[in-house]
């Protein structure tokens, strides 16, 4: 909770500091975009989050955000697909990759950096290979169907500023997660797989299946964040469509409060990292003053700041409390 | 002149905790110095300042009159101290000469570019093994070794420093009998050479054997200092314990129906197969020298080691092998050797430890039931006394036999039929290991079966209803409680007698 209150500190401050800088932070129209970026991202960063909590990671995002990004159009525009069928059947791809990273992870102890290292580079590479390279786009069909990246929900007696669908997805996504982990057996053993696998096997549990499932939800929440950023911008370009996604994720994760060693993390805080990112990326292009090619440093000091200030309040109350890391209810 | 480290007036605070209320401690070259006392008592602490690692409150250290300054472990490496760590501190994938001068490689050539002088270093390392009795070529890689000659390593590391004072930190732990007896002859050997050494163990047997002088330590102070026909085992558990400790009656229980039956289980691949019945009430112990096979076998019965055949049923029912969760669903609970690393979760809180198994059972349709959890964890609490009882607190908080308390109180809540314990009380005090053991008499007149595996013998001899002695991965004799004896159990042990 500390690291969520960390993450809320970070976004309140970056946010200040921009809507400062430029007169263009605070419309209707740019918060509305915001919101819309950091929603995607977010869905992105609670599936980081269930394989980070047990330990592992999973670098595999942005290629499965390629893939499904890059295939609907494909399936629905040039091969004349059923929309049902394709979009589906893609979400059903996508969690079934998720599963067989897990199966890899557990069932022949193969590492997890590993086998979604090839994940990343097999699915980019079918990506590319199936469309010939060429751009995918919905060429202004299917407006139904694109509601759900880019539609946009009026609030009653509220002029100018609308709601996101992404956010509405986002918010069902994040109850689920949320109480999956908070109030499940499954998120129980989750995080006690982070801190210590051994004891979780020796207890009788089937430490196994628990991380199958945080690869599958992993999987999943990918190829349904690539569908929703490709219907929400139209097209997608093989070669480059959720490049650097997977960092993204597991930088929100980090920003929110997730230990890379495993066993801590919260969906608010994830979301919260999300958001932080997208909007120290929206600063870097509103501020004039900072050119937009050193986005990623920009990014990176920030983010380095945070941890290393997270890691000395850490020290300086551990040195005061000798009790449990986040103790659950 | 013999050196000569003292302590005097050593006070040491940590949060909450006066950990050493002015200590005085006193070793000479040429002698041995045991320290005493239960867990928690301030060993480890006065150990860590005399080799540097903490720095004291108060009070001063002395090297032969002169006073000391150890900032860090290195001012202690130069006044040649050297601390044997419980958790051996050695790189695996090394050789041995690697291991023996790491940080301290004889170099040649241009000085700066760190070319290693490998048939120095050879020739160096080969004396230091042979002065430890290690009989292995120094290009041995170190993960090859078992855990008593890494200990010997250790020691030939701290003696390649010349180490004029050694402190072994419970150095026993995990030997077995015959690595016991060679470092006990390793140690006269050092002090003949005029090595000081201290000596921490809850092993009251060794103490008596090679201790010129016993200091004993309860809560942060020193209590006493033996020496002579006064190092004596009742004598030191009165010291430590501050009162006198009831001795463990042996209750009689009446048995009920067979709990767990094993039928043709392999101790080890090729070697004779078990056959074992436990009742209702019954407390079967597995004596046996270290690497005879015990853990193994209860590993193998609860399904988190390997069983290529043999049959394991818990009332009647087939437990398929390599399936902790089908064990435990029988009823089968296991208490694992390795506490740290296998019993428990340390970064969790006490209630998470305790509550871990028992989720399925706390649960609705896999929403877990939150209030029932603690209210089961804070019945487990109250029963077996853990302290401290704030189930909030971090597991890896707790002094060792609390932490034992929790890896044995997590599978209470699931009320099993068969509670298998790996080394119950390993590195437990004198206190918490009569607790320990009162508890489980008391579980087994309630009607649970258990087995365990111990390599103390005076926990075998008190505590089992029946004693299985394994020898070399095989059954060397069964004892009922009726023939139980050390010497019997021993001969068994040491394969020096026949299966009766």
């Amino acid at each position: 909770m500390r690291k969520a209150l960390g993450a809320a500190g970070l976004l309140v401050g970056a946010g200040l500091a921009i809507a400062i800088a430029s007169p263009h932070f605070m419309t209707a129209f740019n918060l509305e975009n915001l919101l819309r970026r950091s929603s995607l991202f977010g869905i992105l960063g609670i599936g980081a989050t269930f394989v980070i909590v047990t330990g592992g990671i999973d670098l595999s995002i942005g290629s499965i955000v390629c893939l499904v990004g890059v295939l609907t159009p494909w399936l629905l525009v040039e091969q004349g697909v059923d929309p049902w069928i394709g979009v589906l059947g893609l979400l059903g791809v996508s969690l079934l990759l998720g599963t067989l990273h897990g199966v890899l992870i557990t069932r022949l102890r193969l590492q997890p950096f590993l086998v979604t290292l090839c994940g990343l580079l097999v699915y980019r590479g079918l990506a590319r290979g199936i469309t010939g390279d060429q751009t995918q786009g919905f060429v202004g069909g299917f407006r139904g169907l694109r509601q759900l990246g880019n539609g946009r929900i009026p609030i009653p007696g509220i002029e100018g500023f609308t709601i996101p669908v992404p956010f509405l997805v986002l918010v069902v996504v994040a109850i689920g997660a949320a109480l999956l982990l908070g109030r499940t057996v499954w998120g129980r053993y989750l995080l006690a797989i982070g801190r210590n696998e051994t004891a979780v096997r020796y207890s009788g549990i089937d430490a196994d299946r628990v991380k199958i499932l945080a690869y599958t939800l992993c999987g999943f929440l990918s190829g349904l964040g690539g569908l929703l950023f490709t219907l929400d911008v139209g097209s997608a370009q093989p070669v480059d469509f959720g490049n650097f996604y997977e960092l993204y994720a597991i930088a929100a994760a980090v920003i929110g409060g997730c230990s890379l060693r495993g066993g801590e993390g919260t969906i608010l805080g994830v979301l919260l990292g999300a958001a932080v990112m997208q909007v120290l990326q929206n600063g870097i292009t509103l501020i004039d003053a900072i050119p937009n090619n050193v986005e990623f440093a920009v990014i990176g000091t920030v983010i380095l700041i945070g941890v290393v200030t997270d890691e000395s309040v850490r020290r300086v109350i551990a040195r005061r409390r000798p009790e449990g890391r986040g103790s659950i209810p | 002149m013999t050196p000569r480290l003292s302590a005097h007036g050593v006070v040491k605070r940590f949060p909450g905790v006066l950990a050493l209320d002015g200590v005085d401690l006193d070793i000479r070259g040429g002698e041995v110095v045991a320290v005493v006392g239960e867990n928690g008592a301030g060993k480890s602490t006065l150990m860590k300042i005399l080799a540097g690692v903490l720095t004291p409150d108060a009070g001063e250290l002395r090297l032969d009159g002169a006073p000391l300054l150890l900032p860090d472990v290195r001012a202690a490496d130069r006044a040649g101290i050297a601390l044997i760590h419980q958790e051996l501190n050695l790189a695996d994938n090394l050789d041995l000469a690697g291991n023996l001068h790491l940080g301290r490689e004889p170099r040649r050539g241009p000085r700066g570019l760190g070319w290693i002088d490998r048939s120095r270093l050879e020739r160096d390392s080969r004396d230091l093994l042979r002065r430890v009795g290690l009989d292995l070529p120094p290009t041995t890689l170190t993960a090859e070794l078992s855990i008593g000659q890494r200990q010997m390593l250790e020691i030939a590391r701290a003696l390649g420093r010349s180490a004029r004072f050694l402190i072994l930190d419970e150095p026993t732990s995990s030997l077995s009998a015959a690595e016991t007896e060679r470092l006990l002859g390793l140690i006269a050997e050092l002090r003949a050479e005029g090595t000081g050494i201290v000596y921490i163990s809850h092993r009251l047997g060794e103490i008596t054997r090679i201790a010129d002088r016993v200091v004993v330590l309860r809560d942060g102070a020193r209590t006493a200092e033996l020496s002579g026909g006064e190092i004596e085992r009742g004598r030191m558990v009165r010291e430590m314990v501050g009162r006198e400790l009831e001795s463990l009656d042996s209750c009689e229980r009446a048995l009920g129906e067979v709990r767990l039956e094993i039928r043709g289980l392999p101790m080890a691949p090729e070697a004779p197969v078990l056959d074992l019945d436990v009742r209702s009430g019954e407390i079967v112990g597995l004596a046996g020298l270290v690497g005879s096979g015990r853990s193994e076998l209860l590993g193998a019965i609860f399904g988190v080691a390997p069983r290529s055949h043999g049959r394991v049923r818990v009332d009647a029912r087939e437990i398929p092998p390599g399936s902790p969760p089908a064990s435990v669903a029988a009823g089968l609970g296991l208490v694992p050797e390795e506490r740290g690393r296998q019993g428990l979760v340390l970064e969790g809180t006490i209630h998470e430890n305790l509550a871990l198994p028992g989720w399925r059972r706390t649960s609705r349709r896999g929403w877990v039931r939150s209030d029932e959890a603690r209210a089961n964890s804070r019945s487990v609490v109250r029963s077996l006394d853990i302290r401290p009882g704030d189930a909030t607190r971090a597991a890896g908080t707790l002094s060792g036999g609390n932490q034992q308390k929790v890896a044995l109180g997590k599978w209470l809540p699931l009320e099993p039929v068969v509670l298998l314990l790996d080394e119950p009380t390993r590195g437990v005090d004198v206190g918490a290991r009569l607790e320990i053991h009162r508890r489980l008499q008391e579980l087994a007149s309630a009607g649970l079966a258990i087995l365990f595996a111990s390599s103390e013998m005076e926990e075998v001899l008190g505590l089992s209803d029946r004693v299985l002695v394994l020898h070399e991965g095989r059954i060397a004799g069964e004892l009922p409680r009726e023939r139980l004896s050390e010497e019997a159990v021993l001969s068994l042990a040491t394969g020096s007698e026949a299966a009766p």
